[in-house]
């Protein structure tokens, strides 16, 4: 098996708020694999946008601080890296695409000035992009560049794409704009990808078309990628992994199919049982008591545990650890172990 | 109950000192039946017009041509005092419960304000409508110990919860759900469409779903309209709509569902 791109292993992050310091990721483990696209579910405030942001670099601290774990980059560890280190890796090893198109787009420059400025940015750091030898004048960089912008858009699916360099940000659709920042993001040839709800904005039908390119690209480019969504059919229709998470830990992760088909994990059988499919009846659908636990003072032991039907005192007194019920389906309950090794066995 | 018959509605278009832009039709002939009991779900993707519509019915936009009837009679024809009336009887929950409760009333004056403001119609003291917002409240899933916070302590789902008990202050018959779900997690999206469903069931209210989620829609509506650009293409019970897209844009729009099973 080829060495993971981006192994993260048992990263904790806190907070300082003004009521106290809030404990936000608990210990998260993952591992991702190029070709991967790896889908980051989770209900609001569990982490899943902060672990995309930690493994960009991007949570300032303060108010953030790690304590331990690291998020090794091609073995690089990134947590320890200087901020030169990070603005090299930023859109050359790593890409980012966030959720509102409109707002990551300046109003003001045409398409191709921002492109061009990524496309320069780039190959400044490694000519290759460009097309070029490390001496090149600075008009055949931009002229290179320009190419490349037209070749990115081309690639995205924007019809005419070389003239719409020179229009602008609000003439083109929502769909546009996030293939415009798709282009944006793969234009440094990245190794990994972070699509932080990068169709949560936009209209189901323009939707299945960005996740479909996505697709594309990573068989293109041979990435990994990390997709946070909310979205299980998101998920289902477009990783080849997920890892589902609660309350800042990882409480189940592995191929796709085997954890929506086989979910093991409580809270994942509670939110699979909670999305309307063709199959449920009116009134039939499960929606999970209580609430998310506060940050501030969580629960010890398993985050889930006071909203959990089968608790019992183990899961109050320490963190479960990952068990692995199948090839790499891995599950953090104390309760599994005893549920799936015997039809597993 | 509601009869919508081929109501248009065209925004005109502006000329300014930077050039003009041209007029829109935000709706083109719709026309919508909705039957009293019936949850109606009205599914179109950003711009198709829902929002227009929905205006419409609650009469803050009076469409250009076409008729609105409700309980059989013309929204256009009424007084001012039949229209306040009328008011009561169709209540409205938003998208985001996080922009449509004000932030400095509680709770309880949240949920007695439509009970103030149509007190003609109900004729309740303060001391009546103090009880029936805690009642409303206990309907909702929430109790008596809610009624003197304020938004900023409550969770999106209760907010939404909150925001379902100040509709149903005034005993309305109608109320117009818009993207009520679409702002909260799915967990909770599912506590919040079980209470719309019992409600339905204990108070005989007619629903009229606003949504582009087309897995919410089949889950809670017994008919479905699709809207595009301001047309209804596609109309019918849930199921056959679902199961037999007669139309081009109803194939696309099912068949682009994000589906979490695998084929």
């Amino acid at each position: 098996m080829s060495n993971p791109l981006l192994k993260i292993r048992n990263l904790h992050l806190s907070m300082h708020s003004f009521d106290g310091k809030a404990h936000v990721l608990n210990g998260i483990n993952l591992e991702v694999k190029r070709n991967e696209i790896w889908g980051l579910v989770g209900e609001t405030g569990c982490g899943k946008s902060l672990t995309g942001l930690s493994v960009s670099g991007l949570v300032s601290s303060p108010p953030a601080e790690y304590h331990g774990g690291e998020i090794l980059f091609d073995g690089e560890d990134l947590l320890g890296c200087h901020e030169q280190r990070l603005l090299a890796l930023r859109g050359n090893k790593i890409g980012m695409i966030f959720q509102d198109p409109t707002t990551n787009l300046n109003p003001v420059f045409t398409i191709g000035t921002q492109l061009v400025d990524v496309a320069l940015a780039a190959g400044a750091s490694d000519p290759q992009v460009l097309g070029l030898t490390v001496g090149a004048s600075g008009r055949a960089r931009r002229r290179a560049a320009r190419a490349l912008a037209g070749d990115m858009l081309d690639k995205v699916g924007i019809p005419n794409a070389r003239a719409r360099l020179d229009d602008y940000p609000h003439q083109f659709s929502g769909g546009m704009r996030q293939r415009v920042l798709i282009a944006m993001a793969l234009i440094g040839r990245p190794d990994l990808l972070i699509a932080d709800e990068p169709t949560t904005a936009l209209d189901v039908s323009v939707q299945a078309q960005i996740l479909d390119l996505l697709r594309q690209m990573v068989d293109e480019f041979r990435m990994g990628v990390i997709l946070i969504t909310h979205n299980l059919g998101v998920v289902a229709q477009t990783c080849s992994h997920v890892a589902v998470m609660y309350a800042g830990n990882v409480v189940e992760s592995g191929p796709v199919r085997r954890v929506l088909e086989q979910p093991a994990h409580p809270y994942t059988r509670a939110l699979m049982r909670a999305i309307p499919t063709r199959d449920v009846k009116r009134g039939a659908l499960f929606g999970l008591a209580g609430s998310v636990p506060n940050l501030l003072s969580p629960p010890t032991g398993c985050r889930f545990a006071p909203r959990c039907a089968l608790a019992s005192p183990a899961c109050h007194s320490a963190l479960p650890a990952d068990r692995e019920v199948a090839p790499d389906h891995k599950v953090a309950c104390v309760h599994v172990s005893a549920m799936k090794e015997t039809s597993y066995a | 109950m509601l009869e919508v018959e081929q109501v248009s509605k065209i925004f005109p278009g502006r000329k300014g000192l930077f050039g003009s832009s041209p007029e829109v039709q935000a709706l083109k002939g719709v026309s919508l039946r909705i039957a009293k009991g019936e949850s109606f779900g009205l599914v179109g993707e950003s711009g198709s017009g829902k929002t227009t519509l929905t205006r419409s019915i609650l009469r803050l936009d009076v469409p250009t041509s076409g008729r609105i009837m409700f309980e059989g009679e013309d929204l256009a024809t009424l007084t001012p005092a039949a229209l306040r009336h009328l008011r009561s009887k169709i209540q409205i929950v938003f998208q985001d419960p996080f922009a449509s409760l004000n932030p400095r009333m509680s709770v309880h004056d949240i949920v007695t304000e439509p009970m103030l403001v149509h007190r003609a119609e109900l004729g309740l003291s303060a001391r009546q409508r103090s009880d029936r917002a805690a009642e409303l409240l206990s309907l909702v899933g929430l109790g008596e110990q809610h009624l003197h916070r304020y938004p900023h302590e409550f969770s999106g789902g209760q907010r939404q919860r909150i925001c379902v008990a100040r509709a149903l202050a005034p005993k309305p018959s109608l109320v117009l759900l818009d993207e009520p779900t679409s702002a909260l997690d799915v967990s909770v999206q599912a506590q919040v469409l079980n209470l719309l469903i019992d409600l339905q069931d204990r108070l005989g209210l007619t629903y009229l779903f606003i949504s582009h989620d087309l897995g919410v829609v089949r889950y809670l509506c017994d008919r479905v309209a699709l809207i595009l650009r301001g047309e209804i293409v596609e109309e019918g019970a849930t199921q056959a709509v679902f199961e037999h897209p007669q139309s081009a844009y109803a194939k696309m729009l099912i068949s682009a569902m994000p589906q979490v099973a695998f084929s």
